[in-house]
């Protein structure tokens, strides 16, 4: 009786109370999120549909023909399709490098070593990104870091004409974004009990089975996570392309920045991200069943 | 000549100080990019010593931001440096006063063609007193060069593919097209010839270059074998960076530009205002300037002709002479300038295929 005394009496206290500190606990957070982005993106939208920057002394009235201009030129839709396949890649590439590297910290490694292991990931988000990138101009670069190594070992060995090129822009978000993958992925893949994959093998699973049958499944809602994490900004992404991509370093990001900074075109600057914004919602919206089943 | 510029500003203070019947010192505020020669102390110390006026600085990023500031701060400035592209917008806005040349004793220096520069004029009246002037082409790497190219058709040149350094910059770009075409570079009529031009050069690009610093180590680093570029900026790179490089004018001409020295609307003291002004435009500051710091071509022919035989800026004048044509960067309307943009991009979307 008196067991059940005590379990009763605090939920009935804190029936009433509940919605008060809900709100208390979360009141600041999303205060934050509507004073800090929502405004903004509301303003932004709005901007969208001028015809100019409502500034003093210019003139400006409410139009349609920033997200025209989109449909009207065939570079918009060639740079947008560029973007995502950016995207994609950079995404796949973090899976096919991070998954394993995520696999040996949650499942052979234990102790120190993870600590250790896992700090070498995280390193790198300790550090400005436009250092890292500038860094990578300097291994990528003719007569560079790389490519001397690449001499020294197998001499004669030549140029690789790296740097500039749509490669180079793949191997520095590669290298940002990884962490993003490790992490999550490691999260989901340390929740997978070890005697489901002991139990996978006594009866004979291969090890090929068991990746495939029960690790990859168990760990898709990480993986999934993690692609979306680097899926979204690297689509956006203007500085590692400018940088590291040269002449072959254009995309609807650095196209947008364009807008923005070069020839005050802030409107038409808004409508291109918020189509791509719109995007991004789309392709979310075809892979809703992938991504429910997957978490 | 020290002594006598010394004297002649002497003499000037005097008589405005007889005309206006007080001799007191003023502070007045300059508004200019930083760094670009009203702001260097040795200067503005000999100023306050031959006029008692000190000099205060505020300092823009960009022409509309100066332009805001004219608008949004009236009598605050009493010199502000514009771009003669921008000097008739500032004029038709009311930003700026209408000036007489007289009031400016080294005025008399001024190239004819700068000083009444069709794009310092506004209703018949001048609005900027010339100061400075270059231009905009390519410079090469001489180590990659047996003789010194002359046309600007060596920038499309196959044997420079993929050693070419282009500046991504939309306006720049079309106009480098206009010059090639023979074109109008302010407002150019053909943009489809601008467009394939601009296609044209997708296999000579090595990369963009965006500012003075990434162009210098992109040259050190041998990326480049010709590269456009600013008249001024490459008197540094060759002479304080020590680059293998020769600025070269085409024969065809290249993008000339001018910047000019204003005085707002309400500036609280146009006198030491225009004293101010007059200091700019002395040879005595210009050769030292040019000398211990480097600085584009001034616009007094008198200045440029004491500097130093073998100096930068005095050789390019004498290049700069026998070119076709001389075109300046002139006002610009959105709608050209979106254009512009627009051409760009979809030739950088068309370098990507």
């Amino acid at each position: 009786m008196a067991v059940s005394d005590t379990k009763r009496s605090p939920t009935r206290r804190r029936q009433p109370s509940n919605a008060k500190s809900i709100l208390g606990l979360t009141g600041p957070a999303y205060l934050w999120l509507i004073v800090t982005i929502l405004l903004p993106l509301a303003a932004m939208f709005y901007f969208s549909f001028l015809s100019d920057v409502p500034l003093p002394g210019r003139d400006w009235q409410v139009t349609l023909s920033n997200y025209a201009a989109f449909f009207q030129e065939d570079f918009y839709r060639t740079l947008m399709l560029r973007s995502l396949r950016l995207g994609f890649e950079v995404a796949l590439w973090c899976f096919l490098i991070g998954f394993p590297c995520a696999y040996v910290l949650a499942k052979t490694i234990k102790g120190r070593w993870r600590e250790a292991l896992f700090l070498m990931v995280i390193i790198p988000f300790w550090s400005n990104a436009l250092i890292r990138v500038f860094s990578w101009t300097m291994v990528l670069r003719g007569n560079g870091i790389l490519e001397s190594l690449l001499d020294w070992l197998i001499p004669g060995f030549g140029s690789l004409r790296l740097m500039f090129t749509y490669e180079a822009v793949v191997i520095g978000l590669v290298h940002s974004y990884l962490p993003y993958m490790i992490l999550t992925c490691y999260i989901s893949l340390s929740t997978i009990d070890d005697d489901l994959i002991d139990a996978a093998r006594s009866m004979g699973a291969s090890r090929l089975t068991v990746l495939r049958r029960i690790i990859l499944p168990l760990s898709m809602p990480g993986i999934v996570a993690g692609a979306v994490l680097i899926f979204v900004p690297v689509i956006g992404s203007f500085m590692e392309p400018r940088i590291l991509g040269g002449r072959e370093g254009t995309f609807l990001g650095t196209v947008i920045e364009d807008q923005f900074t070069s020839v005050f075109n802030w409107p038409l600057g808004a409508a291109l991200s918020f189509i791509l914004l719109a995007c991004v919602l789309i392709i979310f919206a075809i892979f809703q069943p992938i991504l429910r089943r997957a978490s | 000549m020290k002594g006598y510029g010394f004297i002649r500003s002497i003499a000037l203070v005097a008589a405005l100080s007889t005309a206006t019947g007080l001799a007191q010192a003023d502070t007045i505020r300059v508004l200019n990019w930083q760094g670009y020669g009203t702001d260097e102390d040795w200067s503005l110390e000999q100023f306050e010593k031959a006029t008692g006026n000190t000099v205060a600085h505020e300092y823009f990023n960009s022409e509309q931001e100066m332009l805001t500031k004219l608008r949004t701060n009236p009598g605050t400035y009493d010199v502000v440096l514009v771009n003669s592209a921008y000097t008739q917008q500032a004029a038709r806005e009311g930003l700026i006063q209408p000036l007489d040349l007289a009031d400016f004793p080294h005025s008399d220096g001024l190239q004819p063609r700068l000083a009444r520069n069709s794009n310092l004029l506004h209703d018949g009246k001048l609005f900027g007193v010339a100061w400075l002037w270059g231009v905009t082409s390519f410079a090469i790497n001489t180590g990659a060069f047996d003789a010194k190219p002359n046309s600007i058709m060596e920038l499309w040149n196959p044997a420079h593919a993929g050693r070419l350094g282009w500046r991504d910059d939309a306006v720049e770009s079309c106009q480098f097209a206009a010059l090639a075409t023979g074109q109008d570079i302010n407002d150019p009529s053909d943009y489809d010839l601008i467009r394939e031009r601009l296609h044209a050069l997708k296999p000579q690009i090595r990369t963009f270059w965006n500012s003075e610093n990434e162009w210098n180590q992109y040259m050190a680093s041998g990326e480049f074998d010709l590269a456009t570029y600013w008249s001024g900026s490459a008197a540094r790179s060759k002479n304080n960076f020590g680059l293998p490089i020769e600025f070269i004018v085409p024969r065809e001409g290249a993008i000339a530009w001018l910047d000019g020295l204003s005085l707002p609307t309400d500036a609280p003291h146009p006198e030491a205002a225009k004293q101010f002004i007059d200091w700019m435009i002395d040879p005595e500051f210009y050769v030292q300037w040019d000398t211990e710091v480097g600085a584009p071509i001034s616009a007094n022919e008198k200045a440029v002709a004491q500097l130093p035989d073998g100096a930068f800026n005095k050789t390019l004048i004498e290049e700069l002479k026998t070119v076709n044509t001389l075109p300046f960067m002139g006002p610009m309307s959105d709608a050209t300038r979106e254009k512009m943009l627009e051409v760009w991009q979809e030739t950088k979307t068309f370098y990507q295929e």
